[in-house]
């Protein structure tokens, strides 16, 4: 039964992972960018979702939404300001810059809102499942996060097969010169992407304060990592590889630190994650990509 | 005598003979001020670990720039080298009283040892690419950190004691050498800028004579096109560790040095973010480019302490000048802008 | 590239010679005899810090630059013949900074300083102080390190908090008298400094006075502090019913939810660390409730010292003191009773203030926020018995 819990909690953990992971993969496929400020996003959107619940009293869904909108526009500002310029630089110069944003955004929270740790109020829900007779514990929280994540993933991967707008992602995706021939506009594609991978940072933002309600300008930073890793693990670029890849870090964790070591756990996670790679070079679900002459 | 003199500013050899020139005039410059002059304690603190970096940089560079893979754990290399040099300099320090030949052996050794990793973590990189590396390199450096938080040495009269992830050692008037995440603490200092100097000198000339090799070249031509170069013969894998394991030996060397210029050495310093801080020194010097890797590095290193008036606000500018540096340096409308008065004045320059 | 060049050779030169005009005022009498207009003549110290002004540990920095600004402006506010100018540098919490805000703030003249907030980052300048013969004082640094090393003691080096072993074996001792029966569980920061320090020495002192420790393997890392539920899954099914936390109270009220949510609720039991839990922003005080902790400052006690304390630090940043902020108000204070019972006036002759003041502390007992009757060791070490209180209907009641 104890395993079932740790299984759980690693579940739970692993879900917001994998929102956050959503995020990353969904800007590495069409940008070809690693967006290292995305955690960064989080955090803006925990501070927001904080201030409009707390201080401004609106209801907790008001206070998620005009969280998730803040984040859209952020994230399009960022995009327009400071990477759209850089679209013919090298990849590190891009990197670099989403780094300059990163700092850029730790530091203007910590002025603004002070360093102190915040504790995120319970806007969704609290209480748990409580099954055989007690022994297993499920809060319910975990079951909205988990289920808040399917419903992402399965939104976005419609999303990109069913409307214009995806296809055009697709088509960015594959070749931004050919798609542009074809009367696509890939600035507005790309910024739109920019778009809904922040608006999905609000939402992980949102999971990932209540499950562990500490607000602080740092807060996204680890959790950025740990997720841009997820991202990888299930082959950057591909969604459903995202969500296995955010499960399966959690849940590696979890069982790491009860069963191993909690001490190591940090290195055991990441020596799975070299080995893996190593039978699957381009991540689980990752695509091959056939280098021409 | 002609023949030298092309040898040394002829076209192809004008950035060689520049970035050592470079160096000499800077050390002999510093050297001449600290001496001669009262200079503020603040300058001479940062020469050292302004050496190191530079080291750690230019070795970034063979591997970003040179063999054209992203790597997110340098730092990982600069801890093995350090907290290696720290244990051997421990050791030896009641055999080898003189402090130049203590500090040679460490580095040495720190460089051997992380070479030795370099090695071991050339395995995936022969078989991975892009980001897929990036992130190997990143959990590497992870996994190093997390170890060597979880190391307890020490010795004393019955000879060295070990621990591994809780501290059992039980040390008679012994010394501890590594105390899990506390590091090192009561490191000798015996670093100084001359020797840091020296350590740039060395592997300016490591890094040139790479370069200008068959070797050197088959790593670029690898970065360039990798399929083009095993077509003509080139064992890619083969160029892709020696750039590995060179790069591994130099920031080792350069975390000897940085140790031994400390007290205190905590494993939690070689963390993902002093990766990223020597990766943005490498771009803004820009890819491949040794002379911009050492005067990025000066110029961003010393960056926050300048900006130590604006206290809080300080961290925000630098974040502020990272995001600008890169606009500038990559637009176009800028470069045709600079371009233009760079003719105008050398046009000028010539009539006259 | 020689504009490149020459734009570095000019950067050199601004840094170099930036500081050469002050250098340091150690050696000279160049503490200021100024304000003779006023009437009685006044002498001004220099007195430095440093501490993390900007990243994670940025809130610890701060407390210690808002409380000892309050102590600064009220000594220069009284009608004390010694005046304090106090400047703080940012290091970040980084042994490497830490050198170099040393350094600026030698630069700058300091004549006796706050040390550094944190304990790496004093660890790394600890032999700095002592060479250049600079009395400092830690307001939170609270490794042994700083004060004294296997083979070496800093003479002027001291420390204002607990040090980390005294923290282990008080919580053994306290265990042992109050709680000999429980099974105890830790959970502590594995990577931290601090939080290790105390885990290891209470460990050692547990084995020793024979407590029921169940589960000792609770680490987490900087990197891993978001989620606890395994730990606490593990806790709990060890069996345990007393959760050691030698943590700061950020994680430590994530572990406190999500306990709460697991619908585990052993007996919680914190160090000094700890304090500063009950007025985070947001946080639901109910969690807390028989939460057990070891500490020197309560913001809530009722004596005058405290009381305007924490009135004037509230009314000028808006937050509650906490322990950082009490142990540096204190540590100011300190100085300021040192140096005046050593004879600091307009007159005297700064070359003997590291030896004087040295002698002082040595001696001096002291009263302040943190302890009555304070006197330090000659390793540095403050002798002030940590208390234990208990939280009960939202405030410390002492537990002894």
């Amino acid at each position: 039964m104890t395993f079932l819990t740790y299984l759980i909690s690693g579940l739970a953990l692993g879900s917001v992972y994998a929102i956050i992971a959503l995020g990353y993969t969904m800007v590495y496929g069409i940008a070809k960018m690693l967006n290292f400020a995305h955690g960064d996003i989080i955090m803006a959107g925990g501070y927001v979702a904080f201030f409009a619940f707390t201080k401004f009293g609106l209801p907790p869904v008001l206070s998620i939404i005009l969280s998730i909108i803040f984040c859209t526009i952020l994230g399009v500002v960022i995009e327009r300001l400071a990477y759209k310029p850089l679209r013919q630089a090298s990849s590190l110069s891009v990197l670099i810059t989403a780094i300059g944003v990163s700092y850029f955004l730790q530091n203007s929270a910590q002025i603004m809102f002070g360093s102190d740790t915040k504790i995120f109020p319970a806007l969704l829900t609290e209480g748990s499942l409580k099954l055989f007779n007690g022994q297993l514990t499920i809060s319910y929280l975990t079951i909205i996060t988990i289920v808040t994540c399917i419903i992402i993933m399965i939104g976005l991967t419609m999303f990109i097969n069913k409307t214009k707008i995806g296809k055009a992602m697709r088509a960015c995706a594959e070749d931004k010169g050919a798609a542009q021939l074809m009367g696509i506009n890939v600035d507005t594609t790309i910024s739109i992407t920019f778009a809904i991978g922040s608006g999905l940072a609000a939402i992980a933002a949102v999971l990932l304060c209540s499950t562990y309600p500490s607000l602080s300008p740092t807060l996204g930073s680890m959790p950025g990592i740990k997720a841009f890793t997820a991202a990888v693990f299930g082959g950057i670029g591909s969604i459903p590889g995202a969500l296995l890849g955010g499960l399966l870090l959690g849940v590696i964790e979890n069982l790491t630190k009860a069963y191993i070591s909690t001490q190591l756990s940090d290195a055991i996670v990441f020596a799975v994650l070299i080995i893996v790679l190593l039978i699957k070079p381009t991540g689980l679900l990752g695509k091959k990509e056939n280098v021409k002459v | 005598m002609k023949n030298f003199m092309n040898n040394l500013f002829g076209k192809k050899n004008r950035g060689r003979t520049f970035s050592f020139l470079m160096v000499i005039a800077v050390y002999i410059f510093v050297e001449v001020l600290t001496h001669s002059f009262r200079v503020s304690r603040l300058f001479t603190s940062l020469l050292v670990p302004t050496c190191c970096y530079i080291v750690l940089g230019l070795s970034l560079n063979l591997v970003v720039g040179f063999s054209g893979e992203l790597s997110l754990g340098h730092a990982g290399f600069m801890a093995v080298g350090a907290f290696s040099a720290v244990v051997v300099s421990g050791l030896t320090s009641s055999i080898i009283a003189n402090d130049i030949i203590r500090l040679i052996i460490s580095i040495i050794a720190g460089s051997i040892i992380s070479g030795l990793f370099g090695l071991i973590i050339s395995v995936p990189v022969l078989k991975l690419s892009g980001d897929y590396l990036a992130i190997v390199t990143l959990a590497f450096g992870q996994i190093i950190k997390s170890i060597i938080n979880n190391i307890y040495l020490g010795y004393d009269a019955n000879g060295m004691q070990f621990s591994f992830v809780t501290n059992t050692l039980n040390l008679e008037n012994g010394k501890m050498l590594l105390s899990g995440p506390m590091g090192a603490t009561d490191t000798a200092k015996i670093s100084n800028f001359t020797s840091g100097s020296i350590l740039i000198l060395i592997t300016l000339f490591i890094l040139y004579s790479l370069i200008n090799s068959k070797y050197g070249r088959a790593i670029m031509a690898a970065r360039d096109n990798r399929i083009a170069a095993e077509s003509i013969g080139i064992n890619v894998s083969k160029t892709k560790t020696l750039a590995f394991v060179t790069s591994a030996v130099l920031a080792g060397a350069s975390g000897a040095l940085y140790a031994l210029n400390y007290s205190t050495l905590q494993p939690a310093k070689f963390d993902f973010n002093t990766s990223i801080l020597v990766l943005v020194y490498v771009v803004f010097g820009g890819l491949g480019n040794i002379n911009g890797t050492i005067i990025a590095t000066t110029i961003l290193y010393i960056l926050p302490e300048l900006l130590r008036s604006l206290q809080d606000y300080r961290m925000l500018i630098y974040a502020i000048v990272l995001i600008v540096v890169m606009q500038m340096t990559n637009s176009s409308k800028l470069k045709q802008f600079v371009e233009s008065i760079r003719n105008k004045f050398f046009k000028k320059g010539e009539k006259a | 590239m020689k504009k490149l060049l020459l734009v570095l050779l000019s950067l050199l030169c601004v840094l170099s010679l930036a500081g050469c005009g002050n250098s340091n005022g150690n050696s000279g009498n160049e503490g200021g005899n100024g304000g003779s207009e006023e009437g009685a003549a006044t002498v001004t110290v220099k007195l430095g810090c440093s501490g993390p002004l900007s990243g994670d540990a940025k809130v610890y920095g701060e407390a210690v630059r808002n409380a000892a600004q309050i102590a600064v402006d009220e000594i220069n506010a009284s009608g004390s013949e010694i005046k304090f100018d106090f400047f703080m540098e940012d290091d970040q919490a980084d042994p490497e900074k830490a050198v170099a805000a040393y350094s600026t703030l030698y630069d700058k003249g300091m004549q006796v300083s706050l040390f550094t907030v944190t304990s790496g980052a004093g660890a790394a300048v600890a032999a700095n102080y002592d060479e250049d013969k600079i009395f400092a004082i830690t307001p939170s640094g609270s490794a042994t390190s700083l004060v004294y090393t296997d083979d070496k003691n800093f003479a002027g080096n001291f420390q204002m908090c607990f040090t980390d072993p005294n923290q282990g074996v008080a919580a053994a001792d306290y265990m042992a008298t109050h709680f000999a029966d429980k099974k105890i569980a830790i959970i502590y920061k594995s990577d931290d400094v601090y939080s290790s320090g105390v885990y290891e020495k209470f460990v050692a002192e547990a084995a020793a006075k024979n407590l029921n420790v169940v589960y000792k393997d609770g680490a987490f890392t900087s990197d891993s502090a978001t989620d606890f539920a395994t730990q606490l899954t593990a806790a709990q099914s060890a069996g345990a019913d007393l959760v050691f936390l030698p943590i700061y109270y950020q994680p430590a009220s994530t572990i406190l939810k999500q306990a709460n949510d697991m619908g585990y609720a052993p007996t919680f039991f914190g160090v000094d660390g700890m304090d500063g839990i009950l007025t985070l922003e947001g946080f639901d005080t109910s969690l807390a409730e028989g939460l057990y902790l070891l500490t020197p400052f309560a913001a809530d006690a009722q004596d005058d010292l405290t009381k305007n304390f924490v009135s004037t630090y509230e009314s000028k940043f808006g937050e509650t003191p906490n322990q950082f902020a009490a142990d540096a108000y204190d540590c100011v204070y300190a100085i300021h009773q040192a140096l005046r019972d050593a004879g600091v006036n307009a007159d005297y002759n700064f070359d003997n203030l590291y030896n004087d003041i040295v002698a002082q502390f040595n001696s001096m007992t002291f009263n302040g926020l943190t302890g009555e009757n304070m006197t330090w060791a000659e390793n540095g070490e403050v002798s002030k018995a940590p208390k234990a209180v208990v939280i009960t209907n939202g405030v410390y009641v002492s537990a002894d």
